[in-house]
């Protein structure tokens, strides 16, 4: 077991698939009735270019980041939304990172759900760049028309639009799908390895149990900046 | 200025020829208007041209809202590549000038990230910048407290292509490109332990020897006599990107060629009897499930598609998969801002002349395949 006080917050790509495993799995046991994870493997480059084996996760048909309690019309899902609604809802563990106070405003979440309902694609990629993984999104009417920004920022949570206010070009903007070629939103990484590292910081972790929480202690930060939350259930921290 | 860098000048003053026309569905004149001609600076992007343009064209315009981009037979220009990278990788041959359509209306907004004016180009330029220096030096903190002024003269810089006041500006950014930086990089990052959760051939405390690269990989049919033959580009999915470091700490001080940088990016097309070893040891490792489509056992696309369910998580190595039988792609030309550098040519050269003024060294990889797969591309 080594120190994680030297370690810089950043994660190998290696590393990424396995903590990506981890996440997939965990995600499948608590939530057994939400659409899963799905890990897409996948080449960037033509034959005879092959690289090492390089792939996502792809968490897809989100409506209103499941929080939808008044506009659902399927019975099932609606009742899981409302489920996944309070359990998340309960969690203030990670909200220290964010450096904000409790202020995913239950009102205001339900509120958004009066107008016609988004539907979010969330996509996990590495970027060898930064070493760290980067959130992706799409959204979308459920009648498969792409939304813009203008479009979205009533569905996200108060401090999340505030910082977009304040950084326009370096929060969260529209960028080309490093898989797919297409324009997706992405919440800029650049400062994930700092907060990753201020995350274990303190703690005597062995590497290989940072690895697995990597992607889940990541998720349960950066999935707030569009209201996607992780219940602290998720994330096992040894005693 | 250093002896060393005067093809960077060269670069700096290189621009593209081009014809931009407006496209025949916005016309709304009698007679289409003719041509724009302007030069296109190689290290610029095509919407900063858009003042130049838009007093042409204006009087042919519908009435509506302006959303300008361009395409070149019909490919829709990701205005966020310069202008230069954009006319090596599209135009197979160069064709001078180089013929445009413009467009101000009806945004393809499915396929072009948004324009929203000289903002958007410039922060895409700063982010990819702070991508560079994060690459660079493991950190972006000289990008990030760069001084509003000091950001505006660069950009400004960038804009009209003055060398000499970006360099004055850049140089505060601490991003040296010298192989004699990395080298003193690499040698000093192998002198520290490993630490964290580091592999020790992966992440070292200071991220050392580091190259930022964009690669663009095109395939075009093999035997070509003349690569105005080539078919043309119709679709950004038949490009291969890769945004990718390239990682040098495998030589010690050692005199490295863009030969040898190319081999650690792209390790099937420029590869040496050892690796091909390497590889067929590496594909015994493998065993996630996969599905292929493979298109031709003699190479050319495949894609890998595999679904992990809940209990399928097998991840065994990162370092190579079974794509396809290696050394099938052969290489027919690589450009570097409109260059097709000798392999054998000293990477610090390379560095030292051919960055984008972001920092990026920008790749353009031809591959020849077989006719049917360049069409099923």
């Amino acid at each position: 077991m080594e120190s994680s006080g030297s370690w810089v917050g950043t994660i190998t790509l290696a590393n990424f698939n396995t903590s990506a495993s981890t996440l997939l799995e965990r995600w499948s046991e608590i939530y057994p009735t939400l659409p899963p994870w799905i890990w897409v493997s996948c080449s960037r480059l033509p034959c005879g270019a092959s690289r090492k084996g390089e792939g996502y996760l792809v968490l897809e048909n989100i409506h209103q980041f499941m929080l939808d309690e008044e506009g659902g019309g399927e019975e099932g899902k609606c009742n899981e939304e409302v489920k996944l609604h309070n359990v998340l809802l309960d969690d203030c563990g990670r909200e220290r990172f964010c450096g904000e106070d409790d202020s995913f405003d239950h009102d205001m979440l339900v509120e958004s759900c009066d107008q016609e309902t988004c539907v979010f694609d969330f996509h996990i990629v590495y970027s060898s760049s930064y070493r760290v993984p980067v959130l992706y999104f799409y959204a979308y009417r459920s009648d498969g028309q792409p939304l813009g920004l203008a479009d979205i920022e009533h569905s996200l949570p108060p401090h999340s639009l505030k910082i977009l206010q304040e950084a326009r070009w370096t929060y969260m903007t529209r960028e080309e799908h490093p898989h797919l070629n297409r324009p997706w939103f992405m919440l800029h990484p650049c400062g994930t390895s700092d907060w990753m590292k201020l995350l274990f910081d303190g703690n005597l972790f062995a590497n290989e149990l940072i690895v697995k929480q990597y992607l889940l202690s990541w998720l349960s930060v950066v999935g707030q900046a569009i209201g996607l939350k992780i219940p602290s259930g998720i994330l096992k921290w040894p005693k | 200025m250093d002896l060393d860098k005067d093809a960077q000048k060269l670069v700096w003053g290189a621009a593209v020829p081009l014809q931009i026309y407006l496209d025949e569905s916005e016309i709304t004149t009698l007679t289409p208007p003719p041509p724009f001609l302007v030069l296109g600076p190689r290290l610029g992007y095509l919407p900063l041209l858009i003042p130049l343009l838009k007093p042409h064209f204006n009087s042919s315009l519908p009435p509506g809202v302006d959303t300008i981009w361009f395409d070149y037979k019909g490919l829709p220009l990701k205005w966020y590549i310069p202008i230069g990278v954009l006319f090596d990788l599209l135009c197979a041959e160069p064709e001078r000038p180089w013929n445009l359509t413009v467009h101000f209306r009806g945004y393809p907004s499915e396929i072009l990230t948004p324009c929203e004016g000289e903002d958007s180009i410039k922060w895409s330029f700063i982010n990819s910048l702070k991508e560079a220096a994060y690459i660079i030096n493991g950190n972006c903190k000289n990008v990030m407290n760069m001084s509003q002024s000091d950001q505006v003269e660069l950009w400004k810089c960038v804009g009209k292509a003055a060398l000499e006041g970006y360099c004055r500006i850049s140089s505060k950014l601490k991003l040296g490109t010298t192989m004699e930086e990395y080298i003193a990089r690499i040698q000093s990052s192998l002198m520290q332990p490993t630490q964290g959760i580091s592999d020790a051939d992966n992440v070292g405390p200071s991220r050392a020897g580091r190259i930022p690269v964009r690669l663009y990989v095109r395939c075009i049919e093999e035997d070509l006599d003349d690569l105005t033959d080539a078919t043309a580009i119709n679709s950004w999915d038949q490009i291969s990107y890769l945004n990718q470091p390239i990682e040098i700490r495998n030589n010690e001080g050692t005199y490295l060629t863009l030969h040898d940088a190319l081999k650690v990016l792209l390790p099937d097309v420029f590869m040496d009897e050892s690796s091909i070893d390497e590889q067929m040891s590496n594909m015994l490792l493998e065993d996630v499930p996969q599905q292929y489509t493979e298109s031709d056992s003699q190479g050319g696309e495949l894609e890998k598609v595999s679904s992990m369910g809940n209990n399928t998580v097998a991840f065994t190595s990162d370092r190579q998969s079974p794509q396809c039988s290696p050394s099938k792609s052969r290489v027919k030309l690589i450009r570097i801002q409109g260059i097709e550098p000798r392999l054998d040519l000293p990477l610090s050269w390379v560095i030292s002349n051919l960055l984008n003024p972001e920092f990026y060294l920008h790749i353009c990889v031809y591959l020849e395949v077989s006719p049917s797969q360049v069409e099923r591309r």
